[in-house]
């Protein structure tokens, strides 16, 4: 397939991108959701973070990418294979698309192995193909009910158990769930919500300036996209670079005593149910660290992170329209200045 | 109106450029949005751009119950087992080369066939380009809207004749596609291009970018290497206008125009009348006014009234499919069929066939069965059934103000927990001379709430109108495969007959009538007598319809949700006033 549109040649939507490195950075912090207009590029820039991910250390031919340090038994693959070979491999970004079939998604008899040598194999499905990678929903909250459940039951457990047709098949699948969506044509199940890690809310930009520029990069890539890629390798090698330097730094990077009392307190204000909001925000606020080279969290990555954290957490009425990413501004406001 | 006619003749020259248009690059514009009913318009429209296509372009027909598999690619089931070695069909995407697909009836295909399309759009490379037919009615649900935002034209065929859409030359076509790459357009036609998107509410980049595409192509098939003014200008109106959400602020805003004008500027005395060609301001507007000129009149009218323009229904929870033979869910059981047109069960296959082995003789050499197209099973699925709540709200003078406020209250608190539920809320109010759909069937609380608070009150009582759109929208609902529940929010008192005829008695008539429709649908129902002592009369209009009875003096809000609550559950419990 060729090769999608650079992430850093994106016009804009620095909330987004940063959602997104964020995630890229710390692939437990329970993915993003991205609600907004149609058309700002969402999937485009889903589509172009592999690009600039350090690739992964996969075991050849295992079709559930599992790395050097998982387990012989981690999968139908690898538990049956006698040496294990390494090789490096792509992150990968799967699309699950509407109206997806269960079979789609969760792998399912292997037809041409059955029909052809009456063996019974496992067909491995998108769950599968997006282990230790993205999987992209686009429209979630249009998403069936039946596929929401196994998403949320797959997300949590990191793991994807197939008894059916006779098979019995459980292999790993730790993705990081990116949704988009516009709540005005349906809103999203609670329990769905609150998996999503990181929430952003993106516009088309109003400025002209930015949208003339968005097209024109896009029309140049289109007419020339191996110029256009090269035009973009530099900042696109900077920028994985700097992915592949936070996540080396993440855990080195120091929590204060007073940071968390900090960040506690604004989570009660906010009242935020469980403590989820509380360990998303320490989370990404140290990925927003890590990824300016930062060694300890300061208040300008909690001012960056918590809307990013938090606003899709607030209890709220249902009805109350007031935007929850001004809350989560007040709040922050008036806990610096206590 | 002279504004009219220019815009007509504007629309007119746009379409008859469109198959040219189209036929230059089909994947770098998505493709088409024909709506309209079948016809001669539109196989002249199909037609006359098959015939501007390369030649030996494919130009593949799809059904709107087309299936994953036969999109993306699969195993042909029956030639394996015909042939008895694997035999692979590619798939339409695969077939449809450089070509097009034609979805008919778009409106139908089903969710997960328009994704696959959509995501097949989004690949970056050569491609095919989609023309989708859209034959649905005003108020039916079109196309996915992933799949509409992707096709940068939107044509509206109704009501046009064959002559509408002129043949195009081959020659010209195929001279601009080879000219297409060497256009270029100047950053000033795009700056106007991008300004009247924004003033005409389109968000989409997407939409902008499919615009100034367009007029690129337009420039290549007009022999010229740069984008003109004229060129800018079709593509606004072939693709910003059908997009228009808002009419530009001047026009949009009658409160602005009561404003005190803004002192004029200095330079405009200077300036003579008519500013010199090639201003950009100027040719902004142009762009602009042109595509204003041409916006369609019902989208034109819907803009003026400050109505947003009507889009599909959301996709959630729709289906056609009437309970048990379900495309998607879960699996229920098996039946015989061609595995094509569902989703084959290998198990239940190989089942009903091994009892035959001996009688079939040796299996095909390397198979060790002998399978044959008669042994095949399907899966039948079942999707779990939403439910789907219908208010009908009596918004008429003689409910009184509040019991208005206290019922819009009581939706809201019930949005509030459908949407935990998933389930789906529509609100029918009626008063004056009519009963409309204020809130069509949704799960969005965000839009449902906008819906609700435009709701005005006060006018006659149209109780029958009211039933009877109720009823219309239950039986529609359950058609969709969910369960309607219709609660009647009414004092039992109409005096506006079907059709806005007055008359107390010929209106309780006819609220009757509709009660009776009903009862004929075997609806589930709840009537709400929202009058201050219990009404006989709404008692009555609920024994006709079959329905559960409520009396609620003095409601608030709250008592209200409550008791629709209370109903509910009695009515899923199957209990009978």
């Amino acid at each position: 397939m060729a090769e999608p549109f650079p992430f850093t040649a994106i016009v804009g939507q620095s909330e987004m991108k940063q959602a997104l490195l964020v995630a890229a950075v710390d692939p437990r912090i329970g993915g993003v959701l991205i609600t907004g207009d149609r058309g700002t590029g969402k999937s485009t820039a889903v589509r172009g973070l592999a690009a600039i991910l350090p690739p992964l250390r996969v075991v050849a031919d295992c079709p559930y990418r599992c790395g050097p340090g998982d387990s012989p038994e981690c999968c139908p693959h690898c538990s049956s294979a006698t040496t294990r070979t390494l090789g490096t491999g792509p992150v990968p970004v799967v699309d699950l698309p509407l109206g997806a079939t269960e079979d789609r998604v969760v792998g399912a008899l292997d037809i041409e192995e059955a029909l052809v040598h009456g063996r019974k194999r496992f067909e491995p499905g998108l769950l599968a193909r997006a282990n230790r990678g993205f999987l992209y929903v686009d429209e979630v909250n249009l998403l069936e009910d039946h596929l929401v459940d196994l998403l949320l039951d797959v997300a949590a457990s990191g793991e994807n158990i197939v008894e059916r047709e006779g098979l019995s098949v459980r292999h790993p699948a730790r993705f990081v769930l990116i949704g988009s969506g516009n709540p005005e044509e349906g809103e999203l199940r609670p329990q769905l919500l609150d998996r999503f890690g990181l929430s952003v809310e993106v516009t088309s930009p109003d400025d002209i300036d930015l949208r003339v520029e968005a097209v024109k990069r896009r029309e140049s890539f289109d007419r020339d996209a191996n110029a256009f890629h090269a035009t973009w390798a530099r900042e696109q090698q900077r920028l994985a670079r700097r992915i592949a330097a936070a996540r080396k730094r993440l855990e080195a990077i120091e929590v204060t005593d007073m940071m968390r009392r900090a960040i506690a307190g604004l989570c009660i204000k906010l009242g935020t149910d469980g403590l989820r909001g509380e360990l998303t925000l320490i989370r990404a606020a140290r990925a927003l660290a890590a990824l300016e080279g930062d060694t300890t969290i300061a208040a300008n990555h909690l001012r960056q992170a918590a809307p990013l954290a938090l606003r899709h957490r607030l209890r709220r009425n249902p009805m109350d329209e007031a935007g929850s990413r001004i809350r989560v501004e007040r709040a922050l406001a008036e806990a610096w200045a206590a | 109106m002279s504004a009219t006619s220019t815009g007509d003749d504007l629309r007119a020259a746009a379409l008859a450029v469109a198959p040219a248009l189209l036929a230059v690059d089909p994947k770098a514009l998505g493709g088409v949005l024909l709506k309209g009913p079948a016809g001669p318009v539109r196989d002249r429209f199909i037609a006359t751009l098959t015939a501007a296509l390369p030649a030996g372009s494919p130009v593949l027909p799809v059904p709107c119950h087309v299936g994953p598999g036969r999109l993306i690619g699969e195993i042909d089931t029956t030639a394996t087992l015909a042939a008895g070695r694997l035999i692979h069909d590619p798939g339409l995407f695969v077939r449809a080369g450089r070509g097009l697909l034609v979805l008919r009836s778009a409106e139908r295909l089903e969710p997960s066939a328009a994704a696959l399309v959509a995501l097949a759009l989004d690949e970056p490379g050569e491609g095919f380009g989609i023309v989708a037919c859209d034959e649905s009615l005003a108020d039916e649900d079109g196309p996915a809207r992933c799949l509409a935002e992707r096709l940068a034209l939107h044509l509206d065929l109704t009501g046009l004749d064959e002559s509408a859409i002129p043949a195009t030359e081959p020659e010209v076509v195929a001279a601009a596609r080879d000219r297409l790459a060497r256009v270029t357009v100047a950053d000033a036609a795009v700056v106007r291009l991008a300004a009247a998107a924004s003033a005409l509410g389109v968000r989409s980049d997407r939409a902008l970018l499919h615009c100034v595409r367009a007029a690129r192509i337009l420039a290549a098939l007009a022999r010229r290497m740069t984008v003109s003014d004229a060129d800018a200008e079709t593509a606004a109106i072939l693709v910003l206008a059908p997009r228009a959400t808002r009419l530009p602020q001047a026009a949009a805003d009658p409160a602005e125009a009561e404003d005190p004008p803004p002192p004029p500027p200095e330079s405009e005395a200077d300036n003579p009348s008519d500013p010199p060609p090639g201003d950009p301001a100027v040719a902004e507007d142009r762009v602009l006014d042109a595509t204003v000129a041409a916006l369609p009149p019902d989208l034109l009218a819907a803009l003026s009234a400050g109505k947003p323009p009507a889009r599909g229904r959301s996709p959630a929870g729709r289906s056609r499919d009437t309970g048990a033979a379900s495309a998607r869910g879960r699996q229920i059981g098996t039946r015989a069929g061609d595995p094509r047109r569902g989703r084959l069960d290998l198990l239940a296959s190989v089942r009903s066939a091994v009892p035959w082995q001996r009688l079939r003789g040796a299996p095909p050499s390397g198979a060790r069965l002998s399978l044959r197209p008669a042994d095949l099973r399907l899966k039948r699925l079942k999707n779990r059934k939403g439910a789907t709540t219908i208010f009908c709200v009596d918004a008429s003078g003689s409910t009184a103000l509040e019991r208005l406020a206290e019922a819009k209250g009581a939706v809201e608190q019930i949005l509030a927990d459908c949407y935990v539920r998933r389930d789906e809320v529509a609100l029918v109010a009626f008063r004056g001379q009519e009963a409309t759909l204020i809130v069509p069937p949704t799960r969005s609380l965000q839009r449902a709430r906008a819906c609700l608070q435009a709701l005005p009150g006060g006018g006659g009582t149209p109780l029958a109108e009211g039933i009877a759109a109720a009823c219309r929208l239950g039986v529609d609902t359950a058609r969709r495969g969910r369960t309607p529940t219709l609660v009647l929010i009414t004092d039992g008192r109409p005096n506006i007959g079907f059709g806005g005829i007055a008359g107390r008695d010929r209106a309780a008539e006819d609220a009757t009538t509709a009660a009776r429709e009903v009862a004929a649908h075997h609806l589930r129902a709840l009537v709400i007598d929202s009058s201050a002592r219990p009404e006989p009369r709404a008692r009555a209009l609920a024994d006709t319809m079959g329905a559960l009875y409520l009396a609620l003096p003095h409601a608030d809000s709250a008592s209200l949700h409550r008791a629709v609550q209370a109903g509910s559950a009695a009515l899923a419990a199957g209990v009978k006033p």
